[in-house]
């Protein structure tokens, strides 16, 4: 079953990676389908393959449809190598995320220790029990949530049109 | 003779059972198109396929050696790696989502059980929609790489067509599993066991989950005829409208992949209705062992069979709508029905619990 978990998290690293490099948007696009995909492996994996299957619907599914249909739609082109790049940034940048990473590492270190396993206690991944947290703890992020993707929707209209 | 390890056994069943699935699947599809034919020919008074084998029942073996050998063109400018990616893609969801559809019971074979489903997930039903969702970017890649107008407006209308009536798919099967309570495929034909009792004059009929959910079988079908692209729903592939919507730039096999790959969603949205709205196959099981193993699954394909008919006979019959009556209907009728079924069912189950 651990190798399972490597290969995926393997292939979502590669694909994330991807994403950031690649030259053609729908590439990039497609990158990130995989990402998800792959983190909804790790969820099965986890044991909630409720999570992992609404994942797949609704995150790789459907907000994934609509980037790739708005990339598509608006004709992005390749990404040809920029003009306004500054030498100065080539020699401090990567220095400095280096720097981050290594100070983010050790504080995880010393918190978590090089072996120790995140302690996990067995949670009910059903449909019944998630709803049930949906709706009764969770019930006002999930209505602000609802909310903001109203004002969204409502954003892009006002956009989108020449005259109300 | 050696006894085979648990692990062993489950390696070989598996691969035997995808397999054989994979073969009779690909026959049936096959086969479909020669149903099509003969069908729609019929219905408009004429003969259909009938000089290649008896009745034309060799034609599909023709189209498929036609198809193999014919020139393979694509675009000089289209997009080498999503060009070529499309029809894997369309052919991979199509054929993924029959992993989890039962076909049977299960039976015994030395000592181990087998069911006769390649794989149980208690979460089989999200599992097919998940598949189904997927499968929307077949369309939309394979319209977008070939750069050019017909195939990209045929593959953005289509990719729009589909995830529009995904949502009244899916309404149209939360009736289903409120009732059920478990997503699990094999769990909710097992509930549909019997005949109705105490139900008077009706309790010669079985108890399947149509009497209980009419409304929600409906929009169930409705939306899979549009979801799967098929007549009246098929404006976007449709002859006079797009040439051939998305699929116009491509030729040969990859055309056959789609093909398939249209016909095999058929399949499985067809499964899935036969599970959730007809008992699956459940039907009088009688005989001696290898009789009652086989026959439910013969109750399942006649099933299946039926709602591919149905299929034919609507496309034969009906014409396409205008797609803004087709978003108009997805939207406007077919979602309020949706919700409204889950209301009304909300409610009679939470009375009859009271």
């Amino acid at each position: 079953m651990e190798i399972l978990f490597y290969i995926f998290g393997v292939v979502a690293i590669a694909a994330a990676l991807s994403v950031v490099f690649q030259r053609t948007p729908v590439y990039s696009a497609l990158s990130l389908i995989v990402v998800l995909a792959a983190l909804a492996v790790i969820y099965l994996l986890l044991g909630a393959p409720f999570i992992a299957m609404v994942q797949v619907i609704v995150y790789a599914g459907a907000i994934m449809v609509l980037f790739v249909l708005v990339i598509m739609l608006l004709n992005a082109g390749h990404e040809g190598p920029s003009v306004h790049r500054a030498k100065f940034a080539r020699w401090v940048g990567p220095p400095l995320l280096l720097a981050f990473l290594v100070e983010f590492s050790v504080i995880v270190w010393k918190q978590y220790g090089l072996t120790g396993a995140a302690s996990v206690t067995p949670l009910d991944a059903s449909p019944a029990a998630i709803g049930r947290l949906l709706f009764r703890s969770y019930i006002l992020p999930f209505e602000v949530t609802s909310i903001l993707i109203l004002v969204a929707v409502l954003g892009a209209v006002v956009l989108a049109k020449k005259q109300l | 003779m050696a006894t085979f390890s648990d692990t062993e056994f489950f390696i070989v069943e598996t691969i035997i059972k995808i397999a054989l699935v994979m073969f009779v699947l690909l026959t049936a599809i096959a086969y479909l198109t020669w149903l099509e034919r003969k069908v729609i020919a019929h219905i408009q008074s004429r003969w259909g396929p009938y000089l290649v084998g008896p009745h034309g029942l060799l034609q599909p073996l023709a189209d498929g050696l036609k198809f193999m050998f014919k020139e393979d063109i694509a675009p000089l400018e289209a997009d080498r790696v999503v060009y070529w990616l499309a029809p894997f893609l369309a052919f991979l969801m199509a054929f993924l989502s029959i992993a989890v559809i039962p076909f049977g019971e299960s039976f015994t074979v030395a000592g181990h059980v087998i069911p006769l489903q390649i794989t149980d997930l208690n979460v089989g039903l999200l599992f097919v929609f998940a598949v189904t969702s997927l499968g929307v970017y077949s369309v939309a890649l394979a319209g977008w790489s070939s750069n050019s107008k017909y195939p990209l407006l045929g593959g953005l209308r289509s990719s729009a067509q589909m995830i529009s009536y995904e949502i009244s798919l899916s309404l149209g099967v939360i009736g289903v599993l409120l009732i059920a309570g478990t997503l699990s495929l094999r769990e909710i034909v097992n509930q549909q066991a019997g005949l109705w009792a105490h139900a008077g004059v009706f309790s010669l009929l079985p108890r399947w989950n149509l009497f209980l959910q009419p409304l929600g079988f409906l929009i169930y079908f409705t939306a899979a005829i549009a979801e799967t692209n098929r007549i009246p729903f098929d404006l976007p592939e449709g002859e006079t409208e797009l040439v051939a919507g998305f699929h116009t730039e491509y030729s040969s096999f990859k055309f056959a992949i789609f093909f398939m790959s249209e016909y095999a969603n058929m399949v499985t949205v067809s499964a899935i209705a036969t599970l959730l709205f007809f008992g699956g196959w459940l039907g009088p099981s009688f005989g001696p062992y290898w009789l009652r193993v086989i026959l439910p699954v013969i109750w399942f394909c006649l099933k299946l069979f039926c709602f591919l008919f149905f299929y034919i006979w609507v496309r034969g019959t009906l014409p396409r709508f205008r797609y803004d009556q087709l978003m108009a209907f997805g939207w406007k009728v077919l979602l309020p029905l949706g919700l409204l079924n889950i209301l009304v069912t909300s409610f009679v189950i939470a009375w009859v619990h009271s």
